[in-house]
């Protein structure tokens, strides 16, 4: 049996300055603009977990990991494990804002031949870690990762953003029975607890509070973060870090459909992208004004 | 090729639709939609049907019957493992379950719990496998289920029905619901074309011979049924080449006799099915036919690699499962019955390789032809589909 508490003691400092934290919420602005362009092209897609989840991708990408974008199989890069893929639209948009590929690809989701599939595969994105769509996969091959880092002394850390909608499924429990066993400090599960499932609310549906509870039942350590907040959840990533005995899962109460006061908290734009024409430049023109409190010059 | 049947041409007394070479006016809906029908008519006779579904209540088209009948309709959310030994415990209890998700998840993700708690313990429950094949199309691979039949027929105690058309499937459906035991109803998200009528003949392990033919019998099921009817009509008029074209929408128990008929009669068979080409509908054929009557056979499925985002019917194309792939494997099938030499690797595998680089290059060039000079292209930002005028 390897002694896995003894891993590496690397701590990056996350410290996030005022000016960095303006010019992520900006980024995550564009990136919010940017989907919406992107799903209206492709037709289909889903729309409301992507918006809902656009601080945190822009929080993660351009701030909390250890990545490299020129060069994704670098082997100490963080990894960031996407279990919920269908909401891959906003990591291919904040993967292009970094560079890992020309934004113009942003015009081939889900089209025949595009390396940006309708849920990502590992084998056609480089940068994507793991092919994903079938909730609940996400958790056991992150807990696998971190499990391998601390055996071989690895400094990279896990990140896995998963759905709340998934923790239907056993897999993630058992999942996090693993975690909790073995103390994989350097594995961080990320729950956009936007409180919808396709068929209705996460808590008519199959209730998951008291949530926290849950968790820290399995050994964990619980944060719980507004996930619309880039500082809040950056907070959460350093208290995460800042544990040295328990797997953390930052709970990121998110707004599905955040900026689009139409698609915000309504279960129906979990699965499909506004239709071109009115909905779509309503939907562009809320982004842009943040639903309409600010006005432009031209207006 | 000498027309050597006394009968040729569509079988009168299947009772296919009259347009059913009017583009136009050839009705198409989803199979599932025959199944939402199906379930809640199947419902109303028998109130011991449950219905369980795994969070795609409208998508699976169960949504009908939880409006019918609420109190029979079960709320599992995203756990198919745990449906498909819920519904066995239900079962065992006296009631029929079907359990409603997408065919990737069940029986792709329950398999083992659908064969330990349904086929093993023999209980009656009904899966019901939505979105399957690659017509569910710009979703991906991930979703596009192609190893379910082969995965379910192997299974003892197991029964698998696989209908052509939205018609077909509330047959099917209803058939179901009055078969105890384990059984797997396969069916896809896309629109396809109606081709059979209510009049159609249906009975569960019986094949239908929808075209007559003595040169060549092209065995199908699913909606791509309709391509090998296509290939076949197409095939007739062009070479003069008479197909047979038999409707195997029982994949298990599978029609023997009609399979060894078919045979002995035409000596030459195409299995057309959208799914793995191997172990699914081929496998059955292949297995049947080396046991009775070997003759020379094709087939046209999925070959042997996983699905892609798409356009459903370019994915189709692009994976050679269309009519002018069956007509060349049509064409292969009669070389080998004629005992004339044919090229290792089979010519509508070839053209359908060729075909998806052509198509996917034209694609991708079109939409990156389009790109906004705010993502590095040369368009301006204002003719992005999102940003046009109604």
């Amino acid at each position: 049996m390897p002694n896995l508490t003894k891993g590496p003691k690397v701590r990056r400092p996350l410290h996030l300055h005022d000016k960095k934290l303006k010019s992520l919420e900006e980024r995550a602005s564009q990136i919010r603009e940017d989907l919406i362009d992107m799903l209206v092209e492709a037709g289909s897609g889903h729309s409301a977990g992507p918006l809902g989840m656009a601080d945190i991708f822009v929080a993660l990408y351009f701030h909390v990991l250890v990545h490299d974008p020129k060069h994704p199989d670098w082997n100490d890069r963080d990894r960031l494990i996407l279990s919920n893929g269908h909401i891959c639209p906003i990591r291919y948009v904040t993967m292009a804002h970094a560079g890992y590929f020309p934004k113009k690809m942003l015009m081939t989701l889900r089209k025949f031949g595009s390396p940006l599939q309708g849920h990502p595969e590992r084998e056609r994105l480089p940068g994507v870690e793991t092919t994903s769509g079938p909730l609940g996969s996400g958790s056991s091959q992150a807990v696998g990762l971190a499990y391998t880092a601390l055996l071989d002394r690895k400094p990279w850390r896990v990140y896995c953003v998963m759905s709340d909608g998934e923790l239907d499924a056993g897999q993630t429990w058992e999942a996090l029975l693993f975690a909790g066993r073995n103390n994989l400090y350097n594995c961080t599960f990320i729950i956009d607890r936007n409180n919808i499932q396709i068929d209705g609310t996460t808590e008519e549906i199959m209730p998951l509070e008291p949530l926290t509870a849950k968790f820290e039942s399995f050994n964990l350590n619980v944060v719980r973060c507004a996930g619309n907040s880039i500082r809040d959840f950056v907070t959460a990533v350093e208290r995460a870090h800042g544990v040295s005995e328990k797997a953390t899962v930052i709970i990121a109460d998110t707004i599905p459909g955040y900026g689009v006061p139409y698609m915000e908290h309504d279960f129906l734009w979990h699965g499909k992208p506004p239709s071109p024409g009115s909905e779509s430049q309503q939907a562009i023109h809320d982004l842009r004004t943040l639903a309409g409190r600010i006005t432009g010059e031209h207006e | 090729m000498k027309k050597n049947t006394k009968q040729s041409g569509l079988n009168r007394e299947a009772w296919l639709v009259r347009e059913l070479f009017d583009e136009k006016k050839l009705k198409h809906l989803p199979t599932r939609d025959g199944f939402g029908e199906g379930l809640v008519e199947a419902g109303k006779g028998n109130k011991n049907i449950v219905v369980l579904c795994a969070d795609l209540t409208e998508s699976t088209r169960v949504l009908a019957f939880k409006q019918a009948y609420p109190d029979r309709f079960v709320q599992m959310g995203v756990s198919e493992q745990s449906m498909a030994s819920i519904a066995a415990g239900m079962a065992m209890a006296g009631k029929m379950p079907f359990i409603s998700s997408y065919a990737c998840f069940s029986p792709g993700r329950n398999w083992e719990q659908i064969r330990t708690t349904v086929a093993l313990n023999n209980t009656n429950v009904k899966v019901a496998g939505a979105h399957a094949g690659v017509s569910v199309g710009p979703d991906g691979a991930t979703h596009q289920m192609v190893e379910d039949i082969a995965i379910m027929r192997v299974m003892p105690n197991m029964r698998v029905f696989v209908p052509c058309d939205s018609i077909e499937t509330r047959k099917a459906t209803l058939a179901v619901a009055k078969l105890s035991g384990p059984c797997y109803l396969r069916f896809a998200r896309e629109k396809s074309p109606v081709f059979t009528t209510l009049k159609t003949p249906y009975k569960v392990g019986r094949a239908e011979i929808y075209r007559h033919g003595n040169d060549l019998t092209i065995i199908g099921s699913g909606p791509l049924l309709y391509e090998a009817l296509l290939a076949a009509e197409m095939l007739s008029h062009e070479h003069g080449i008479e197909c047979r074209v038999v409707n195997m929408h029982t994949i298990k128990p599978v029609d023997v006799k009609a399979i060894v008929d078919a045979a002995k009669q035409t000596g030459a068979i195409v299995t057309v099915e959208e799914a793995q080409a191997a172990g699914g509908l081929a496998g059955v054929v292949a297995e049947t036919l080396a046991l009775t009557v070997p003759v020379v056979m094709e087939r046209v499925g999925v070959p042997d690699r996983f699905g892609e985002s798409g356009n459903p019917r370019e994915v189709q194309e692009g994976l050679g499962l269309t009519a002018p792939f069956i007509a060349l494997a049509a064409d292969r099938v009669l070389q080998r019955k004629l005992g004339n030499t044919v090229p290792a690797i089979p010519a509508h595998v070839t053209a359908a390789q060729e075909r998806l680089v052509v198509m996917q290059q034209e694609i991708l060039h079109e939409a990156l032809s389009r790109t906004p000079r705010k993502w590095g292209g040369k368009k301006p930002d204002a003719s992005l589909k999102s940003r046009r005028r109604d």
